[in-house]
């Protein structure tokens, strides 16, 4: 398989904080990887990383073998990676096809000129974004379409905003997606459909999956490998039983309750 | 939507007293401010109504029938009491009017005891003579009555039916307006002149009639027809929609392009006046409203513009200038002058355009500051002449007709020309890809690059195409004036530029024509009379209480657009949503109503 993801010694401390410490990891081509590990652990700085938005102290972040230590968030989504946020951040006050819409934007071309003469070239482009918009939100059933295009995002449910945040990053036609604890704040139902679509994102829409999740019935479910940080280094990684059985992982989540009440 | 708030009855003086004090007390602050300001006084020489009534006087007059109608105003909310209207509305307007009167009383009495003409200019004999209508120090206490009575017409508003209570208001404003208006309205439609005495002072018959007129108009119905032609419009989607916009711009552009034609220098002068603001505030419109880039040097651009265009076709521009500089006609003029704005835009805009909110507004109004002591210093005196500036600057001619400021109709159909265009660009990027990045830039710049906007790059753009129409707008006003100086360009024109689009509605195309019609037409620009001539002195009071009053009653804006209006009213959004059956509960839908994709 091809090695998409590769991830060498990789450190970042915050003033004295190592949020991440030598992390090692990789993901290829094809995968589900599940990333857990207890709150702090530096699992959403790891994402953060990757997608250009914080920067390492040390270490180098390959992409299809090539580097993407310095670029821009913007170019890292240009090359093909897109994630979600934790802490959904949608644009509240834009449409929700805008939203998606917007999203396209590293993977179209029209400038201000095709607008203003409004040529074939503009004309077909913004059908084609609008068809696109529509076929990545139809991927949640009815939920995200209909009268539901021309309303504002923040109208729309929790569970709906995070699944929105989902369809957003699609959009941008990525090869690998970064989910920040997707089902967070979902109830059980919503929790098992979302799973089947994660399996989906992979197998009907060809997309490598990473993602951050609290959830162990999610990460059972879906992933095909698991890595679990604590203290921003990797403590043990394989599949999910050898993960869960692993005597660090579980003290890691249950084991020190003194320093967890300070 | 209605509401069900419980009424109760209370008795004529159950009055909520603390309300009282305070609004009675804004009252009295409030007249005796406008007196000292000086309007009673320098408005007097204005007479409104032959005989009977001056600008100075209604100046005192409006705010004690307006205190005295928000006395009795209570919000009905859902499961609260509310009191029933009754005469106690009528007794609260008059104590409170009865509180503003006492002030001028006592202002009248103690400007009459005291001297304090050396802080206060108008604490004068003249403004004293005012509020005693001439007599005697003891007359001062006609305020009370005067202020009580209009305090309790208006609270009786709300008692009265509510066609009564319209019918008022329309004869009320359009007496006055027909009055304000007069040199203006005569400009228009000179045979209305009959209306007026020399003077241009309204004849007291006429004015009578002008208020049966607007009475028989409201109990007509003529108010409501207007809102059900308004409410169809707005309801019709579509094509039938697409067709009727098409009619009303057609006719919008029809009536401008007679009213010129038809009216005098003043309306024409006007109506260029307005059209040049409108440029900037197009513009100004992309930067701030699309691309939420607070730019407080927008000036900057206006300047580079008039200043390239002078210096391209004045044979006064200055000495340094090499042989070889060409002269150009005004539209070869007006091509470099867009490239140059481009470049300047995107000069000041890469250092800029990097930093976030605050930081970003105080460094633009540094720049704005810069490129005009540019213009003025003695460094570059060789080229742009300093204070002197740029005189001679010739008409642009376009072979069938000239564009010059003593033809102001000429340069309005220039200006049209240009904001025409302006708005067409507004309005296609606006619905473009560029016009989405704006607005996801605009809600949040570390999620809209995380998306793959490269932020920079479209900031840039939002910078450079304002720039590139405020230049447009720079180039008519040098053709227009003649002649081009550093304090054309001061920081009070960023600002009022600013002002336009704030009170217009940020983001929104009609709005900001709203906002330069009402601001550049009636109070004008800063330095251009408006409307309302008299008061260009207290032009800039005027705006800052406008500017304050819109924060807090309709913080979107006159015409407000859609994205900003659901940022400030999420929460009525969310109950509207309620009201119609479409609130998210997060279920999927049943596919009858949602599986329809247009
Ligand atoms: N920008 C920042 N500045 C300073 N400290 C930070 C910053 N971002 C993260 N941290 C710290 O780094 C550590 C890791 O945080 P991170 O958000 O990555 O945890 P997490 O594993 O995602 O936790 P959770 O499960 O609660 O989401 C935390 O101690 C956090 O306080
Ligand atoms: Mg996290």
């Amino acid at each position: 398989m091809n090695r998409l993801l590769d991830i060498q010694r990789l450190s970042v401390s915050f003033g004295g904080l190592h949020a991440l410490r030598d992390l090692n990891f990789h993901v290829d081509e094809g995968e589900i990887v599940g990333v857990i590990g207890p709150n702090g652990a530096g699992k959403t700085t790891f994402f953060n990383m990757i997608s250009g938005m914080v920067r390492p102290t040390a270490g180098e972040i390959l992409f299809e073998g090539e580097s993407l230590i310095g670029l821009d968030p913007n170019q890292v989504t240009q090359r093909g990676i897109a994630r979600t946020f934790q802490n959904v951040r949608l644009f509240a006050n834009m449409t929700i096809l805008e939203n998606v819409m917007v999203s396209q934007h590293c993977r179209t071309k029209q400038n201000a000129f095709g607008a203003l003469l409004n040529t074939k070239g503009f004309k077909e482009e913004e059908a084609e974004i609008r068809r696109n918009a529509e076929e990545v939100l139809g991927f949640f059933g009815t939920r995200l379409v209909g009268y539901r295009l021309e309303q504002p995002a923040s109208v729309l449910s929790y569970a709906n905003r995070r699944r929105l945040e989902i369809a957003r990053a699609m959009a941008t036609r990525p090869k690998l997606i970064l989910l920040d604890e997707p089902v967070a704040g979902m109830n059980p139902k919503e929790s098992a459909e979302l799973t089947g679509l994660i399996s989906k994102l992979r197998d009907d829409w060809g997309f490598t999956v990473v993602m951050i999740e609290h959830d162990m019935n999610v990460v059972r479910d879906v992933s095909d490998r698991v890595v679990c940080l604590d203290y921003g280094e990797t403590l043990a990684q394989g599949s999910f039983d050898e993960v869960s059985n692993n005597p660090a992982v579980i003290e890691a989540y249950l084991g020190r309750p003194l320093e967890k009440k300070a | 939507m209605t509401t069900t708030a419980e009424l109760v009855t209370k008795g004529a003086f159950d009055l909520d007293w603390r309300k009282v004090a305070r609004l009675g007390g804004l009252t009295a602050l409030g007249l005796v401010f406008i007196a000292l300001a000086g309007m009673p006084v320098g408005l007097d020489s204005r007479i409104l109504i032959e005989k009977y009534l001056s600008l100075g006087y209604v100046s005192l007059l409006w705010l004690s029938l307006i205190m005295g109608w928000l006395m009795g105003k209570e919000t009905l909310l859902e499961g609260m009491t509310a009191t029933r209207k009754s005469s106690r509305d009528a007794v609260g307007g008059a104590c409170v009017g009865a509180l503003g009167g006492l002030g001028l009383a006592i202002l009248g009495l103690l400007i009459n005891t005291f001297d304090l003409r050396d802080p206060l200019v108008n604490w004068s004999p003249q403004t004293l003579d005012i509020l005693t209508f001439g007599g005697g120090v003891g007359v001062v206490v006609v305020w009370i009555p005067i202020c009580a009575a209009l305090g309790a017409v208006g609270g009786a508003l709300h008692l009265a039916p509510p066609k009564v209570a319209k019918a008022t208001i329309a004869a009320i404003l359009t007496v006055l307006m027909t009055a304000i208006f007069a040199t203006f309205i005569v400009d228009v439609v000179s045979p209305l002149d009959f209306l007026y005495s020399k003077n241009r002072e309204l004849k007291l018959g006429w004015a009578l009639v002008l208020a049966a007129v607007a009475v028989g108009f409201v109990f007509s119905g003529g108010g409501q027809q207007l809102a059900r032609v308004k409410a169809d419009y707005h309801n019709t989607t579509g094509p039938a929609k697409t067709r009727q916009t098409a009619a009303l711009i057609v006719v919008s552009a029809a009536v401008l392009i007679i009213i010129p034609q038809v009216a005098g220098k003043i309306t024409q002068e006007l109506m260029a006046n307005i059209g040049i603001f409108l440029l900037l505030a197009l513009g100004l419109n992309i930067v701030v409203g699309m691309a939420g880039i607070l730019d407080l040097g927008y000036v900057a651009f206006f300047a580079v513009g008039g200043y390239t265009t002078a210096v391209l076709t004045s044979p006064n521009r200055g000495e340094d200038w090499p042989g070889w500089f060409p002269t150009l006609p005004w539209w070869g003029a007006l091509m470099v002058t867009v490239v140059v704005a481009s470049l300047v835009g995107l000069f000041i805009g890469a250092p800029v355009i990097r930093m976030r909110g605050d930081y970003l507004a105080i460094v633009t109004l540094g720049f704005g500051e810069i490129i005009r002591i540019l213009f003025l210093s003695d460094w570059l005196n060789g080229y742009f002449n300093g204070a002197q500036g740029i005189t001679n600057v010739p008409p642009a001619d376009f072979g069938v007709f000239e564009v010059k400021g003593t033809d102001p109709r000429s340069v309005f159909y220039l200006v049209l020309v240009f904001a025409a265009l302006s708005i067409y660009v507004s309005w296609r990027l606006e619905h473009s890809r560029l016009g989405r990045a704006w607005m996801a830039v605009r809600e949040d710049e570390s999620v809209a690059e995380a998306m793959g906007i490269n932020t920079v790059n479209v900031k840039l753009a939002a910078f450079v195409v304002g720039a590139i129409l405020a230049s447009f707008s720079g180039a008519i006003f040098a053709a227009k004036v003649g002649s081009i100086f550093p304090t054309s360009f001061l920081i009070l024109v960023s600002i009022i530029i600013l002002v336009i689009v704030i009170v217009g509605g940020m983001g929104s195309i009609l709005g900001v024509i709203a906002g330069s019609v009402v601001l550049v037409g009636i109070l004008g620009g800063p330095k251009q009379p408006g409307l309302l001539q008299e008061f260009s002195q207290y032009k800039l009071l005027i705006y800052g209480a406008l500017l304050v009053w819109m924060m807090l009653q309709r913080p979107e804006g006159l015409v407000p657009n859609v994205r900003r209006t659901r940022e400030l009213h999420q929460d009525e959004f969310l109950q509207d949503a309620w009201l119609k059956g479409q609130v998210d509960t997060g279920e999927e839908e049943p596919a009858v109503e949602g599986g329809e994709v247009r």
